[in-house]
């Protein structure tokens, strides 16, 4: 039955690769590049899932994460250097930030966690449209250059689009890898209870840190990709509502499931995206989708992902007071 | 000092509507552990509600007792029953999401249904200054401050000196001894929730003549509360009026003397300062971890 299961998931995923390989050849411009968005803000949630999902930690600052890793690759490259030092330096920097930020989460946590990340979302945004030498301020950054690859050219969407996919795909290679080894394990361990892991001799002073830190510099990666992909920086995408949403997307998707952010980011970027042009749907698309979060927390707390198990629990209990009913009644018969 | 004195008085008065929004929300806390994400549009919704009772051609006085009740059955009742209720027995972080939600819904509901635009709101006082000792000061400042006063200190003697309100206290102390001495303990949760809807009200009759009435006034307004209310101390009403006044005050200062341009940034630097070194708040008491 869970083998019968594992293979369907393979095949599902394998089929799903296909799609995205040969998406582009049948979309228009627009469409490539809306699918680039997407698995942007795949990689970017990715990072938050672990650090939320996994590891329990509650951050509410990940679009700052997203925008010192889109500022950093674009001051660098402005500056004159490649592509190819910023992406690396752009996740280096995210990861060290992450880890200071990781501090006062061993501190505070839960809600105190929340606000402070907030804050430091807040901060990072003031820097970003005040400090005009270094960012240009609200006028931003343009002309952001896309890459080129071995003398292939990226400039175009659908080249572009086979590079952030390549990528998106090795960014969850390596988190799936990292969620079965002992790291993963010891994330989890932390987010059940963090007491009874660091009785269990589980380090949860660097785990938190490296929750963060991991975190962030998935959020660096994306927030690159990004930069070179809508070519234009300004600190709007950075703020504090933008990291909100991104937490709405982990937890939509389902918070925990590593293919949470796929569906979550397409709930979040790609269908607000997709619909904004069209007259009536786009003004209601937010009104709606705050009122189906609600909706969603009410009944499905634990996100869309969450259903098929859900569904499976409902039938196996009812499966089992069927067999006890009947059990009941041969007794019963018996006697 | 002229100067000083001044920024410090309308530093006051916006503080003071800080204070308004940040009690509701350790109320909101106290009496059943909701965090309220949507503080901030709590606020921004019946300043909409009065210009529309306004628009319909009611008088004033008729459109804020109108406003009062509908926020009343909307913010009280409905959002305890609709939203609170279905999910405490998820503990704490379903609630937050699902107010994330609802002030999205909100604010971008205004925004859709009614206007994108700010509209000017009247003010409960006339345009008027006052000149004492060199220092300029003008009514509004003095009246929003006055009057914010009185509610908050008001809604605390409520609950010091009347048994409703020490029956409300005993329920955020201890929910279940609450019930054992015969306290109807979700009866005393709704009054909370109510209260929390009329010191919305309150803070939407006083902030929005200043600063407009706009879908995402509410934005800055519910970070700003939320830190108040942490800065002064989380399980204590008094923290929430100390610490809006501190948060009110310190950024009127630091945005004339060091930055206008990172005065959002005071209420921040102030609530890590105090998390980092007092993760209880000013006036709360500490708690200890549980496993």
């Amino acid at each position: 039955m869970k083998a019968a299961r594992n293979k369907l998931a393979i095949a599902a995923i394998l089929l799903a690769g296909a799609a995205m390989l040969i998406a582009p050849q049948f979309l228009k411009n627009y469409g490539v590049y809306l699918l680039s968005y997407w698995l942007v803000f795949i990689i970017a949630t990715m990072g938050l899932n672990l650090t939320v999902g996994y590891a329990g930690q509650k951050s509410l600052g990940h679009a700052a994460f997203f925008g010192i890793g889109a500022y950093t690759v674009a001051i660098l490259m402005k500056a004159g250097f490649s592509f190819w030092l910023g992406l690396p330096a752009a996740a280096l920097l995210c990861f060290v930030v992450g880890l200071m930020l990781g501090f006062p989460a061993l501190r505070v946590q839960a809600i105190y966690l929340a606000f402070a990340t907030l804050g430091f979302n807040i901060a990072i945004w003031l820097v970003m449209r005040n400090e005009e030498w270094l960012t240009g301020g609200t006028f931003g950054i343009n002309n952001i250059a896309r890459p080129a690859l071995f003398g292939l050219s990226l400039e175009g969407n659908r080249p572009y689009y086979y590079f952030v996919l390549g990528v998106a795909l090795l960014m969850a290679a390596l988190l799936w890898g990292l969620l079965r080894s002992p790291w993963g394990k010891a994330f989890t361990a932390l987010r059940d209870n963090p007491i009874r892991a660091e009785s269990l001799g589980v380090d949860i002073r660097s785990y938190t840190l490296l929750s963060f830190a991991i975190g962030a510099a998935y959020a660096g990666v994306a927030g690159a990709l990004f930069a070179s992909l809508v070519q234009f920086i300004e600190p709007a995408p950075f703020a504090v509502g933008a990291s909100i949403m991104m937490y709405l997307m982990v937890v939509v998707g389902g918070a925990g499931y590593f293919w949470g952010p796929v569906l979550g980011a397409a709930v979040g970027v790609v269908l607000p995206e997709w619909l904004r042009d069209v007259p009536g749907v786009a003004a209601w698309y937010l009104p709606m989708f705050g009122a189906a979060v609600v909706l969603l927390m009410i009944w499905l707390p634990d996100g869309l992902l969450s259903l098929p198990d859900r569904l499976r629990a409902r039938r196996a209990s009812r499966e089992a007071s069927a067999a006890r009913s009947a059990a009941a009644q041969n007794l019963g018969a018996a006697r | 000092m002229a100067d000083f004195l001044q920024l410090f008085f309308s530093g006051l008065a916006t503080g003071s509507i800080y204070a308004l929004a940040a009690l509701g929300f350790t109320l909101l806390w106290q009496a059943s552990g909701t965090i309220n994400f949507a503080q901030g549009e709590f606020v921004m919704l019946p300043a909409f509600m009065l210009l529309g009772f306004m628009a319909l051609g009611a008088p004033m006085l008729v459109s804020f007792v109108m406003t009062l009740l509908l926020a009343v059955l909307l913010l009280g009742w409905v959002f305890k029953r609709g939203v609170v209720d279905p999910l405490f027995k998820y503990g704490m972080m379903p609630i937050v999401v699902a107010t994330i939600g609802l002030s999205i819904a909100m604010r971008n509901g205004v925004r859709a249904g009614y206007s994108a635009e700010a509209h000017p709101f009247p003010s409960l006082f006339a345009d008027k200054l006052f000149n004492i000792a060199g220092v300029t000061v003008t009514l509004q400042d003095i009246g929003t401050f006055g009057l914010a006063l009185v509610i908050v200190l008001a809604t605390q003697a409520f609950l010091a000196k009347t048994v409703t309100g020490r029956a409300m206290q005993a329920v955020a102390q201890n929910t279940e001894s609450a019930s054992v001495l015969g306290i109807n303990v979700p009866r005393m949760i709704f009054y909370t929730f109510a209260i929390n809807a009329v010191l919305a009200v309150a803070a939407a009759l006083l902030v929005t003549p200043t600063y407009l009435a706009k879908f995402d006034m509410g934005e800055g307004l519910g970070t700003k509360a939320f830190f108040a209310a942490i800065i002064g101390g989380f399980n204590n009403s008094r923290g929430a009026l100390l610490g809006g006044l501190i948060v009110g005050v310190c950024e009127n200062l630091a945005a004339a003397y060091i930055s206008p341009a990172y005065k959002d940034a005071v209420a921040l630097v102030i609530f890590m300062v105090v998390i980092l070194f007092k993760p209880q708040g000013l006036l709360g008491k500490k708690v200890e971890r549980k496993v």
